[in-house]
């Protein structure tokens, strides 16, 4: 029911973001890269198939594990890694870093390095397309932890009032930094709390591609006919730490592997040539793809200028004179 | 000129402003129907309907980030906030999304987004309703910062946050809400920010004020001018930027600075003010410079306590006195 290119274009994607963070946690060690990296490895399928319905003209926002939102949306991995690496060719010109990859002309209202910072701005630009009349909705990424924050209530409540065009995707990667979910969070299944706010709330695989496609396809028709918002849970794990440097002693080897060996892309791998929808050298070329966009991300990201310090004031203001 | 209370001219400017520009809404609470606690926003909704003035749930952090979402997409909402203090709700979505969001993202978004509501004593509030927040504001850069002390500067500069592209945190008094002053009828009469009100030229002494204590200190000054001392009173109108330029100048005539408001004094905006002009005209300065504020109290219910945490006139004349080693 998906057609062949849009299933292969988020093969091609999942694989972008996977070498991507896999460059970005080989920088990370070889001190390449400062600050917070937060590696979305193992969560692939949810940002690749739900920016792969939406258009350039369809808002997201982002969490401070942004980097395959960020990819999915702009398609520009050298200004990401640049931003990764502070470059002034990056997204935010070296302002931002990898936990503030925005891309307005795309459609990104950015990553959010505040747990629940950007549901409320969705809501907002969820707004904006509401009264401009238009027929575009905002998809608004979250984990876990972000659930019990009172801005997902908050706007989950706002976007439902006023039926506002957001598909709220909570993706449950397992832990809040090192705290299980069941410590944290008074329901097993965080769909149902869609009920309290009058919107229907999923519980999905988020590494099945096809079952996060069926879902968001059905928000997406419910947010662009004007019904509303909904709420999808997508159930999935982060293979690697909270961040490059977490020590990671709140869980198993076995867990972790258990979860590897469900790896959202080696299961889109199969269930392509199953169906036929590729072949072998189809994939191998996307994978090849992949692996080139990644590596052309890095070598302009290292080539590219350092900002220039005389340029630390600019843009506190729109209008420069104001201090 | 008309002549209008301090609360009809912030009205008229929200219906001028919306006639003008359909990328503008209001939003917050009880503000449709109810035109706003104090009225500001009467008579909008039968105007412009409730797309465009909407009555919110009471949610701070999330109407006013949804308004931060919305002026990052290009539209211009202005927020009501129905007392001051409640800003602590939204703080996340103000300090951590809207003052950084343009430079955070390489100067690539502009929030066009006012946020206005009332502070300060006068209704005898208490603690968490009577609370002044601007000294607190001065601190996070990107968000700019204005209070009007009189009916033609609320107008007036509220034109300018509605037509600024920065996020803009507009502070009212409720106790100037039903005070009276020519307001001109021009649809586009803008007070530019950055720009100070000299209120009342004089030689001796430069008193900064603003809101409702511009209009104590102005009691004051009569009563300076009758123990024959000649007040001048400067009103920054806007904080964020600040015009100190006109303070300095000012204070290398006088020699002397007293810095007025209701704001608590400790990290109130009379320290900032205090500093930079010691720094600018340390050698103009014939005595230390005097900050009157209020103590570092809770407000009171009771208006025997509330009167003794915040400056009295009585206050104000004994300070510039002491600038005077009198």
């Amino acid at each position: 029911m998906y057609s062949k290119e849009l299933l292969i274009d988020i093969y091609l994607v999942m694989n972008q973001i996977r070498g991507f963070e896999e460059k970005a946690l080989q920088f990370f060690q070889k001190d390449k890269l400062r600050g917070s990296v937060h590696l979305y490895i193992g969560q692939e399928a949810v940002a690749a198939s739900v920016i792969a319905l939406l258009n350039d003209q369809d808002y997201i926002t982002s969490t401070h594990r942004g980097h395959g939102h960020g990819i999915a949306k702009s398609r520009d991995l050298k200004r990401a890694f640049a931003e990764l690496m502070g470059k002034e060719t990056g997204f935010c010109n070296g302002r931002g870093g990898s936990m503030h990859i925005c891309d307005l002309d795309k459609g990104n209202l950015g990553a959010n390095a505040i747990v629940g910072g950007g549901l409320p701005i969705a809501v907002g630009g969820a707004l904006a397309q509401k009264m401009r009349g238009i027929n575009n909705i905002t998809a608004t990424f979250f984990g876990d932890g972000a659930s019990n924050q009172g801005t997902f209530h908050e706007s989950l409540n706002l976007a439902s009032v006023w039926k506002l065009p957001v598909v709220f995707i909570c993706e449950n990667n397992g832990f809040g930094i090192s705290v299980p979910v069941s410590q944290s969070t008074s329901v097993e299944d965080i769909s149902v709390r869609a009920a309290g706010y009058n919107m229907p709330g999923y519980t999905i695989d988020g590494n099945d591609v096809i079952a996060v496609l069926d879902t968001f396809s059905k928000c997406l028709e419910r947010a662009r006919a004007g019904e509303g918002p909904s709420l999808i849970e997508a159930k999935t794990y982060r293979w690697k730490g909270h961040w490059t440097g977490d020590p990671e002693v709140y869980r198993t080897r076995e867990e972790v592997e258990s979860w590897v060996a469900k790896c959202p892309i080696k299961r889109l791998r199969q269930y392509l040539l199953e169906n036929k929808l590729a072949t072998e050298s189809e994939l191998i070329s996307a994978e090849q793809h992949a692996a080139q966009d990644v590596q052309d991300a890095v070598d302009f990201a290292e080539a590219s200028p350092e900002p220039d310090p005389k340029t630390v004031m600019n843009n506190v203001y729109a209008d420069e004179e104001a201090v | 000129m008309s002549i209008k209370t301090y609360a009809n001219a912030i009205r008229d400017v929200l219906a001028q402003e919306l006639r003008r520009n359909p990328e503008i809404f209001v939003m917050g609470e009880d503000i449709a129907k109810q035109g706003g606690i104090f009225g500001c926003t009467r008579g909008l909704l039968d105007e412009f309907g409730e797309d465009r003035v909407r009555n919110t749930p009471i949610s701070e952090n999330t109407f006013v980030g949804a308004a931060v979402g919305a002026a990052s997409v290009g539209m211009r909402p202005v927020v009501e906030l129905m007392y001051m203090d409640f800003i602590y709700l939204a703080m996340d979505q103000i300090l951590n999304q809207a003052a950084k969001i343009r430079y955070m993202f390489g100067g690539k978004v502009k929030v066009p987004l006012v946020v206005r509501g009332q502070q300060g004593v006068g209704r005898g509030n208490a603690g968490q309703h009577s609370q002044s927040i601007e000294g607190l504001l001065m601190n996070i850069p990107g968000i700019k910062v204005a209070c009007p002390s009189t009916p033609a500067d609320a107008a007036g500069l509220l034109r300018t946050a509605i037509r600024d592209d920065n996020p803009v945190v507009f502070i009212e008094h409720k106790a100037l809400y039903t005070t009276k002053g020519e307001v001109p009828d021009d649809p586009e009469f803008a007070i530019p920010f950055g720009k100070c009100s000299v209120a009342r030229e004089g030689a001796d002494v430069t008193i900064v004020c603003n809101l409702l204590y511009y209009h104590r200190v102005m009691e004051a000054a009569k009563e300076l001018e009758k123990q024959g001392v000649s007040a001048e009173v400067i009103d920054p109108r806007t904080l964020v930027p600040l015009d100190i330029d006109t303070i300095v100048r000012s204070v290398r005539k006088t020699g002397r600075l007293v810095t007025v408001h209701e704001a608590h004094r400790t990290m109130g905006f009379g320290t900032e003010i205090a500093a930079q002009t010691v720094e600018k005209a340390f050698a103009y300065l014939d005595a230390p410079p005097e900050r009157i504020g209020a103590k570092m109290c809770t407000l009171p219910f009771n208006l025997g306590l509330e009167n003794a945490v915040v400056p009295q006139v009585s206050d104000i004349v004994a300070a510039v006195r002491r600038t005077m080693y009198q």
